[in-house]
């Protein structure tokens, strides 16, 4: 090779090229550094032996110790089954409200129930069930579909509303826009305020109670004390789901909302549900 | 001959350096990603899968538009809590027809391989509009925007015949129709009977509670309420999918 | 006449963008195209302005072509203030979601705005700069191709604009890295291809009878991204005047193709490039030879060959087929050393100089760099473990990894580089102010440190939480429960980020005050100067 040049501080020759005044050393590769690669490279070769790794014309080997990452979940889950096996089996043969009955077996499932709760269930019914505008509070004893454990895993199952599923929870309140006049509404709208506290217009009550006698108590009940068999809810006990108010209500009779809970039944599968609805029931206003 | 001497040839021969580089970079590549193409165990059999409706399409161009991806994944692994947390781990034919794939590489946000139907519309449209009013911890930009901008399209079947260009089976029919789909998909007065025989499972109505106009918010919300819903897993042969 | 055909080829694409600004189908693609309508103009009115009838004095052509690696030194000051701004307000996001400002500043369409803008403005014009300053100096020969850098310079910053803009409009691929769309992909193609052709060129005109590895570095960097791009962009345009394309690929192939992309954009991009930059700014500024030239060999084809199969590290228990993943994972750890084969390089050539560290903060910046090279690249094998993996992916333990390699090593080799050549590239005896530099190095390390280490920390216990099991075997945590408490760590970063940023902020001052020419009074550094006392 061209000029041989020894660097003076290291005293180690270069390779005797030179450019823009760069030099290169002749150092040997450091041996801790062949050896650590020689090592990764016998490991990566071991590793392509033991687990799947090379494709070839029809499929890729395999390996030897018969990995499966999708094979390794369903072990782990079948194991975490297991574990609970127990529970889990007497949960899936008892009734909810015998699961209620049953000390041991109502813990159980309300550990579980509250898991899967926060899993599945606040990001509409809130961090504490506490539900916000349109969404209810589970906490408390005013039930729209009913409060028994039973009811409660029927509304958790299909839902309400929820069009993709045969069986859901279905009623709905006609838009009485469309039906009575503007005054009406006004009118029973005061009414139905006037049932749990005070109203401003007091002039409105009655007419409005004639109105609501005539319209509403199909579904809300002579005394508008609510139908759970309809969804339709108790107008006196002034818990609102979609606000209090004369105008809010009046709102809510001319074009009603109609809110919508997801069916979990086919998603989360029987038992799961039991233990919500188990959870739920225990949250303080369960009937 | 050393390996300095040798490899004096290379550093004098930039074609060399050149060429000698790129073959080299090319090996991984191609051992990678053909047998992808290739191999019949990479994309699982099973039933439902079918390409977006038109609606749905447009959803999902929103969503890449407006960088969902870059906060939610779409790609469950196979683990207990991901598995009991958001639903069966994600199947490679579920995104048969994605192109580009949507799967994600951080999770800011939750996981949306399968969202669909966990909410009601109207949860999304207000999650969407001001996030913190439903779920006070969120950090999650607001898109009330999408509520007041209409969908503007001249003639979206173009967009299936890209898409059918790159291998997604759409048929003639479903391609004369597009407009038509896209409208009807969420109109609730509209005949869908035809629709709902083109994309099997669709989800069909008013999503944004705007009955009158068919807005961006009525397509990112058709989108995500079919995201996870088409493949049956009571018919999915699970160890077929080991590999 | 000087420009002539260059101002008639632009004044025609300036017409065409605005023919495609009124025809366009959809409203962003015709906003996209009154952005460059805009731009184009501007460069025409650039040129007009700078054209003369006069005969264009002779080149003298042994001497080096520093017009556009100024231009770059300037545009990467810039992009990376720019890019790294951007990054503190996504982080102030994500601490403060009020600070979205939809639809245009959603975090969405910010952060992509700051990946390309540190990768690909910053990052991308500091290779650009110094790949053709080192080229030139190492083969002792002028830039290939007349104007043709010029070319390359204007029209990266071009598709940088584009992108930028396009981003912000909501036009985007979704692929990482390389999300601008189908028009700007194949603008960029040119680009580069151009790029090649000139790097190259000026490799054949070398009067060294050897390449020096640095170039080795620059070339195998430039052809491998001119491949990555081109397979990972290949799409199908809706129209031809829209901006919306669909991928060739779709599901778990585009997924691997993206990340095989997307994981050599960090090998090719963030790496082999910036190691070309250390082969030669580290020895200048050392004044040291290379520690080892059999090292350089062995690691160079080590890293190019092994760096492309370790893409589905990304893809860790995906729908990607199990042995895909294997691959990855194997081929990354075998990447360790060859990697730390850069590092050992880079640090053993101070051998003999270590007393620098104390007196020259620019060397201290660069040896900081390849500290944090060798830390991300250990890490990096780490999390492609695929049981370490199932716990990092997903998480903020990710982006801690991200910025210790692009905070740490990408941007203070960037720093080092930049802040040896501008002196010499205007000409000044020195830098404004080496004191600057200090803080500069001291307020980015800072930053870094912070950064790292929150995430770090945010990270673990987000994996950690998400699947967190009580003693009965249910999980513990709703998803937002762990949003929430993500908070403090989010701030804490936002602060690291600010620190780092207002190092790049000094940086950009003293080098504007380098280039006017100013020069600061201040003590010397301590030690930099011999000392006149005699010894004891
Ligand atoms: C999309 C949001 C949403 C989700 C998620 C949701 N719910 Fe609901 N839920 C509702 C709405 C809305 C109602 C009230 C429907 C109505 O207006 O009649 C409701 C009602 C209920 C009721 C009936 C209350 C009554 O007064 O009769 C129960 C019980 C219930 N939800 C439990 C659950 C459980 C358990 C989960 C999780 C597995 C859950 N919900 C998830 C929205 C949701
Ligand atoms: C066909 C049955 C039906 C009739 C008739 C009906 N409602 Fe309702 N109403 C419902 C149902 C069901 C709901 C619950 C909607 C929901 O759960 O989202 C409801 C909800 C309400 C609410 C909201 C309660 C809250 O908590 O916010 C008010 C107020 C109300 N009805 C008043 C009336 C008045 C006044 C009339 C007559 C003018 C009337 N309803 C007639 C079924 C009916
Ligand atoms: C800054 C990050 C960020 C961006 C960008 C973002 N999200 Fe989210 N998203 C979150 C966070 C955090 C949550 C969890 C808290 C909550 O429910 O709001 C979430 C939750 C959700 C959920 C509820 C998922 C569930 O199972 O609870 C949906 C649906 C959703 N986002 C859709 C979107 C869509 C669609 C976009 C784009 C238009 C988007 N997100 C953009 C951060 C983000
Ligand atoms: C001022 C300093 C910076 C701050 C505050 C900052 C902040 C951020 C934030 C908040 C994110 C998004 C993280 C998330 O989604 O959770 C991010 C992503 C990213 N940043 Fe930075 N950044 C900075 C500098 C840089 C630099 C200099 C580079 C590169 C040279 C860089 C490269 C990246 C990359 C590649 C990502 C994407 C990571 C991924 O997708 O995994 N950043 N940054
Ligand atoms: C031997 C070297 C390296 C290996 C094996 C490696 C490995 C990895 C792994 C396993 C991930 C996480 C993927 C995931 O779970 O999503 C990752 C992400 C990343 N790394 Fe590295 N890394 C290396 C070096 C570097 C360096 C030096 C840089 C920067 C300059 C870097 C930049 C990145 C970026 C930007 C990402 C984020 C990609 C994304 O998700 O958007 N890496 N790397
Ligand atoms: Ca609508
Ligand atoms: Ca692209
Ligand atoms: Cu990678």
């Amino acid at each position: 090779m061209s000029d041989e040049h020894i660097d003076e501080i290291s005293g180690v020759s270069t390779t005797g090229h030179e450019w823009d005044g760069i030099r290169e050393l002749n150092n040997p590769l450091p041996r801790w550094w062949v050896i650590t690669f020689y090592i990764t490279i016998v490991w990566a070769i071991g590793y392509t032996i033991a687990y799947p790794a090379w494709p070839l014309l029809h499929s890729a080997t395999k390996g030897l110790l018969g990995y499966s990452s999708r094979n390794e979940v369903r072990n782990e889950l079948t194991a975490a089954e297991a574990a609970k096996g127990k529970y889990i089996s007497a949960v899936a043969s008892k009734s909810v409200s015998e699961i209620a009955a049953d000390d041991g077996l109502r813990e159980f499932a309300i550990a579980a129930g509250g898991a899967a709760f926060k899993v599945n269930c606040v990001q509409c019914h809130g961090s504490g069930a506490q539900g916000s505008k349109g969404f209810p509070n589970l906490n408390d004893d005013d039930w729209l579909w009913g409060g028994k454990a039973e009811q409660i895993q029927q509304t958790i199952t299909h839902g309400i509303r929820f069009a993709s599923d045969p069986d859901t929870r279905l009623s709905e309140m006609p838009a009485f826009g469309d039906i009575i006049t503007a005054d009406q509404i006004a009118q029973v709208g005061t009414y139905v305020a006037s049932l749990s506290g005070k109203v401003q217009h007091a002039g409105l009550v009655e007419p409005g109670a004639k109105v609501f006698a005539e319209n509403c108590v199909a579904c809300h009940g002579d005394n508008a004390k609510g139908n759970k068999e309809l969804g339709a809810p108790d107008l006196t006990d002034a818990i609102w789901l979609y606000g209090s108010g004369e105008t809010a209500i009046a709102t809510q009779v001319r074009a009603p909302k109609q809110g919508v809970m997801p069916a979990w039944g086919a998603r989360l599968g029987e038992t799961k549900v039991k233990e919500l609805a188990v959870y739920i029931h225990s949250l303080g206003g369960g009937e | 001959m050393g390996l300095m001497d040798r490899h004096a040839l290379i550093e004098k021969n930039a074609t060399l350096l050149l060429v000698g580089s790129l073959l080299v970079v090319t090996v991984g590549g191609i051992v990678e990603i053909a047998p992808l193409f290739y191999l019949d165990n990479t994309i699982e059999k099973v039933e439902g899968m079918r390409p977006y409706s038109p609606l749905e399409l447009v959803g999902r161009n929103i969503y890449v538009r407006e960088g969902c991806y870059l906060c939610h994944s779409q790609m469950i692994r196979p683990f207990r809590d991901e598995v009991e947390r958001y639903g069966h781990y994600s199947l490679a034919a579920e995104s048969m027809y994605d192109h580009p794939f949507q799967w994600g590489s951080k999770r800011t946000g939750p996981d949306l391989a399968r969202v669909g139907d966990r909410y009601s519309n109207l949860w999304h449209v207000e999650h969407l509009t001001d996030p913190r009013s439903v779920v006070p911890e969120s950090i999650m930009p607001s898109y009330a925007f999408l509520k007041d901008t209409p969908i503007e399209v001249e003639d979206f079947s173009t967009h299936l015949v890209a898409n059918r260009r790159v291998g997604v089976p759409y048929s003639d029919d479903m391609i004369a129709r597009a407009n038509a789909d896209l409208m009807a998909q969420a109109d609730p007065n509209a005949d869908t009977s035809g629709l709902e025989a083109r994309y099997p499972k669709a989800k069909i109505g008013d999503f944004d509670g705007n009955p009158q106009q068919v807005t961006e918010m009525d397509a990112l919300v058709a989108y995500l309420q079919m995201l996870g819903t088409l493949v049956d897993f009571k018919n999915y042969d699970e160890a077929a999918g080991y590999r | 006449m000087k420009f002539g055909t260059q101002i008639f080829v632009l004044s025609l694409f300036t017409f065409a963008a605005l023919v495609a600004a009124g025809f366009g189908v959809d409203q962003p693609f015709r906003q996209h195209m009154w952005v460059l309508f805009f731009v184009l103009l501007g460069f025409v009115a650039i040129l007009i302005r700078n054209t003369n009838f006069e005969v264009a004095a002779p080149i003298d052509p042994s001497a080096y072509m520093d017009g556009p690696i100024r231009y770059g030194a300037i545009a990467t000051m810039f992009w990376g203030v720019v890019g790294m701004l951007v990054g503190v307000v996504i982080a102030l996001q994500l601490a403060y979601p009020e600070l979205n400002i939809q639809p245009w500043f959603n975090f969405g369409r910010l952060r992509p705005l700051h990946t390309s803008g540190v990768v690909f403005a910053f990052g991308g014009n500091a290779l650009l700069c110094t790949s053709l300053y080192v080229v030139q100096r190492t083969c002792r020969a002028r830039l290939f191709g007349g104007d043709l850098a010029w070319f390359v310079f204007w029209g990266y910053q071009l598709f940088i604009v584009m992108a930028a803009t396009g981003y912000l409009l909501g036009i985007t691929e979704s692929r990482e890295y390389a999300e601008p769309e189908w028009y700007v992909d194949i603008w960029l193609t040119i680009v580069w291809v151009a790029y090649l052709i000139l790097f190259l060129g000026t490799i054949f005109k070398r009067k060294e009878p050897h390449i020096y590895v640095a170039n080795w570095f620059y070339l195998s960097f430039i052809v491998t991204i001119a491949m990555l791009h081109v397979i990972n962009n290949l799409s199908m345009p809706a129209s031809f005047l829209g901006s919306k394309s669909y991928s060739a690929f779709s599901g778990v192939q585009d997924a691997l193709t993206q990340w095989w992309y997307g994981h050599n954009a960090v090998g090719f991009f963030l790496t082999a490039g910036f190691l070309g930059m250390m082969y030669y700014f580290v020895p200048k500024q050392a004044n040291r030879p290379v520690y080892s030239y059999r090292l350089s060999i062995i690691h160079f084809w080590a890293i190019i060959f092994l760096y492309i199969w370790a893409g589905p590290h990304h893809l860790h228990y995906t729908a990607l087929p199990d042995w895909a993943q294997t691959l990855g994972m194997v081929f990354s750890i075998m990447l360790w050393m060859p990697s730390w084969g850069g590092m050992i390089n880079g640090l053993m050539t101070l051998s003999g100089a270590w007393d620098k560290l104390r007196t020259d903060p620019i060397i201290r910046m660069m040896v900081m760099a390849i500290a944090f090279y060798g830390m991300s690249t250990f890490e990096g094998p780490m999390m492609s473990i695929k049981t370490v993996n199932s716990l990092s992916h997903y998480t903020d333990w990710t982006i801690g990894h991200v910025h210790s390699g692009a905070l740490g090593w990408v941007g203070m080799i960037s720093f080092g580089a930049i802040y040896f050549m501008v002196p010499k590239l205007w000409n000044r005896e020195r830098l404004y102010s080496l004191r600057l530099v200090t803080w500069h190095f001291w307020l980015a390390t800072l930053g870094i440190v912070v950064y790292a280490a929150v995430m770090w920390v945010s990270g673990v216990m987000q994996g950690l939480m998400w699947r967190e099991y009580d003693e009965q075997g249910f999980l513990v945590y709703s998803f937002a429960e762990t949003v929430a408490a993500m908070h403090p760590y989010y701030l804490m970063r936002a602060i690291g980020g600010a620190m780092y940023l207002s190092g790049a902020l000094i940086m950009a001052w003293n080098i504007a005050m380098t280039i006017l020419g100013y020069q600061r009074e201040e003590e010397p550094m301590p030690g930099s100067v011999p000392a006149l006392q005699p010894a004891e």
